[in-house]
């Protein structure tokens, strides 16, 4: 009787779908050091997100505006509910918050730049506000993070608006991480460490423990700050629905709820991977959250992890957010993952430098290790001086500019005026994993998964 | 120097803070009283100068917060997040502190003659903290600069995870956290306890205290520690 396959030498070499080369590599690696994988930048698994959905552009049955001529409005507000001065920005679009010390002083330099000719807000992270950032940024937003590392009540007046960080999409529930090559001498000043630590911040922070806490801590913010600035809540994607209550509830002018594919500078990997929602299904449990409330509009949304596009910034936005920030785009915008970097006038091979960290252009997370080959998440004298903030400058303001230009385009399409005009009845889905996060009908149909017909 | 006095029953607190982050600063006026606290929070939080203010009776959370260079005393008790993140000047409890006492403070003394709860001086960066009673457990959590002096006893978990820090306490310790170590008391130390306890007018006997500091088993991720922290 014949018992081996017929095909014998294919199927000899068939991949198991549950021990594929990354899980036999991720044994082997567990195996060999005992610890986890650290790294930077968000979830690389495939998630239901923005590209998901659609527009369904004017036709007959809606009037569409003309591309280059008719006005489309893009100004954003943003903390109009207590603050006596809310945030005013030109575009949608911000800078999320990225630490000094995950990121060079040169990176926060450029984004202070590039977000101020933009008319736009940029954010400063764990690890205090630089001078470089202050200077550079019209509109800065301070976090104030479980760890408060430089936190300190001068900067706090320098600020235009606070963020309160309770967690980040990439991590929720969990600190930040700062591996000690990064950890150099200003750096570790500024956050009050020993030169050189493997820093581990806390992921609660010090001085309250729940939503009522926070309502008073809140209060402190606001007295110390004369009530003049904004008090945006962060939340990591997870309980959305109630976390985005509890913010409110809390007292806060602006909700940011980040999702899980948002980046970070360092973190396990299994938490990147395995902990937290797609930010397609958190933006609609956010709105939710807020039109129950009767908030919609008094507390307004930022939504960040994984814009990318124009058109992610428009579904965004037509689901119900008033704002998005962007990290990882930005870092790319800057040169992250590219072949070359610019200095001196002349581009430079980087590849070499990917390959001694054991990775190519394309594929790298390697922030963690301080030894960014194009000089952007790094502390080393000499790489940071592979990005100078005027050309980091240049080509974010290009980038941010493309995506509110694709966003315009969108908006008018579908016959907005106002890019706050787009509405979820502009979207539809091609999945239906996606019609059930986002709460859009299955393209072609009325079917909202869990609505019914 | 000018007195003044505010009545938390009859005047709104938002009036107390605008005038000590403003008027205060014009320097005439150096001491203000606060009449009927009733536990109010976020009394006499991010004040920028070198004024007095004396707390009559009990303040709630975070009184004295960010403090800088101001000079603040409570009478009473006083809630969470007493003179948290405070950056230099004096916050002095004379009564209870409740939990996460001096968070974060970066520099300046928080004295508290009585107890303080759960966290007492967590995540300090440079700050200095004198306690004549006891602390709650997880006090001095991930401190990383400053000292504190505890002249009672100290519950479970005291410098979890301290960075530079350094504790110096009179009665039992119930547990130390990871990473915590009993280290001998120098000449330095026992002049440092001598110094911290005239500042806040606590009469113990310096010689009388225990050190406590970091390992540093932690600075660093390390595969053979097994998470035994």
């Amino acid at each position: 009787m014949e018992t081996k396959p017929v095909n014998f030498k294919n199927l000899s070499r068939e991949e198991s779908y549950g021990y594929d080369r990354k899980t036999l590599d991720y044994i082997r690696n567990a195996a060999a050091h005992g610890l986890y994988e650290i790294r930077g930048m968000g979830a690389k698994r495939k998630l239901p997100n923005f590209d998901d959905l659609v527009f369904l552009g004017a036709s007959m049955s809606r009037y569409p505006l003309e591309g280059y001529r008719e006005k489309c409005i893009t100004k954003t507000l943003l903390g109009t509910r207590f603050a006596k001065k809310p945030i005013e920005l030109d575009i949608p679009i911000t800078i999320a918050g990225m630490s000094f010390g995950a990121l060079s002083a040169n990176v926060k330099e450029s984004l202070g730049l590039a977000a101020t000719a933009l008319g736009t807000s940029t954010t400063t992270g764990d690890g205090g506000m630089t001078q470089e950032e202050r200077r550079s940024s019209k509109t800065l937003i301070y976090q104030c993070l479980p760890s408060r590392y430089g936190f300190n009540p001068d900067d706090l007046r320098k600020a235009d608006a606070i963020e309160v960080v309770i967690g980040q999409g990439a991590k929720p529930g969990g600190g930040g991480m700062l591996l000690g090559q990064k950890v150099n001498p200003r750096v570790a000043k500024m956050r009050t460490l020993p030169e050189g630590v493997d820093q581990r911040s806390a992921c609660r922070h010090p001085d309250w423990t729940g939503p009522d806490d926070l309502a008073i801590k809140i209060q402190e913010l606001r007295e110390i700050t004369d009530w003049e600035k904004p008090i945006y809540v962060k939340v990591g994607a997870t309980r959305t629905f109630n976390d985005v209550k509890l913010a409110v509830h809390s007292g806060a002018d602006v909700v940011v709820v980040d999702g899980m594919q948002g980046g970070t500078a360092a973190t396990q990997t299994c938490f990147i991977e395995h902990v937290g929602i797609p930010t397609l299904a958190a933006v609609r449990q956010a709105v939710n959250a807020l039109e129950d409330l009767d908030m919609k509009g008094k507390v307004q949304l930022i939504v960040s992890g994984g814009i990318r596009t124009g058109a992610d910034v428009a579904k965004a936005l037509a689901m119900g957010a008033d704002a998005v920030a962007i990290g990882q785009g930005v870092l790319v915008a800057l040169g992250c993952n590219g072949e070359t970097y610019f200095q001196n006038g002349a581009h430079h091979d980087a590849i070499a430098d990917y390959n001694a960290l054991g990775t190519a252009p394309g594929y790298c997370h390697h922030c963690h290790t301080g030894k960014c080959p194009v000089g952007i998440t790094t502390q080393d004298a000499i790489l940071e001086q592979r990005l100078s903030p005027e050309v980091g400058a240049k080509h974010l303001k290009n980038y941010i500019k493309t995506l509110n230009m694709e966003l315009t385009t969108i908006a008018r399409a579908c016959g907005k005026q106002n890019v706050h005009h787009l509405e979820p009845e502009d979207l539809v889905a091609l999945t239906i994993e996606a019609a059930a996060m986002a709460g859009v009908p299955l393209a072609g149909t009325n079917w909202i998964p869990g609505k019914g017909f | 120097m000018e007195r003044l006095t505010f009545d938390l029953a009859a005047q709104p607190l938002r009036e107390l803070n605008t005038f000590l982050h403003t008027g205060a600063k014009e320097g005439k006026v150096g001491h203000v009283t606060v009449l009927n606290p009733d536990g109010a929070h976020n009394i006499a939080v991010g004040l920028d100068c070198p004024i007095e203010v004396e707390v009559v009776g009990h303040a709630g959370y975070y009184a004295g917060g960010m403090n800088k260079s101001a000079t603040v005393t409570i009478t009473g008790s006083a809630g969470t997040g007493v003179a948290e993140n405070m950056m230099s000047g004096k916050v002095h409890v004379k009564g209870f502190a409740s939990n996460g006492a001096g968070a974060s403070a970066h520099g300046g003394l928080l004295v508290i003659e009585g107890d303080a709860g759960l966290r007492c001086g967590i995540s300090l960066k440079g700050g200095d903290i004198v306690v004549g009673g006891s602390v709650g457990s997880f006090s001095a959590f991930m401190a990383q600069a400053g000292r504190m002096v505890i002249c009672g006893d100290a519950g479970d978990a005291l410098g979890d995870s301290l960075y530079e820090a350094v504790l110096y306490v009179k009665g039992k310790v119930k547990s130390l956290g990871a990473d915590a170590q009993y280290e001998e008391m120098t000449e330095a130390d026992i002049a440092a306890v001598a110094s911290l306890l005239d500042q806040a007018g606590l009469d113990h006997d310096p010689k009388a205290f225990r050190r406590i500091a970091s390992q540093r088993a932690l600075y660093h991720w390390n595969a053979d520690a097994n998470q035994e922290y």
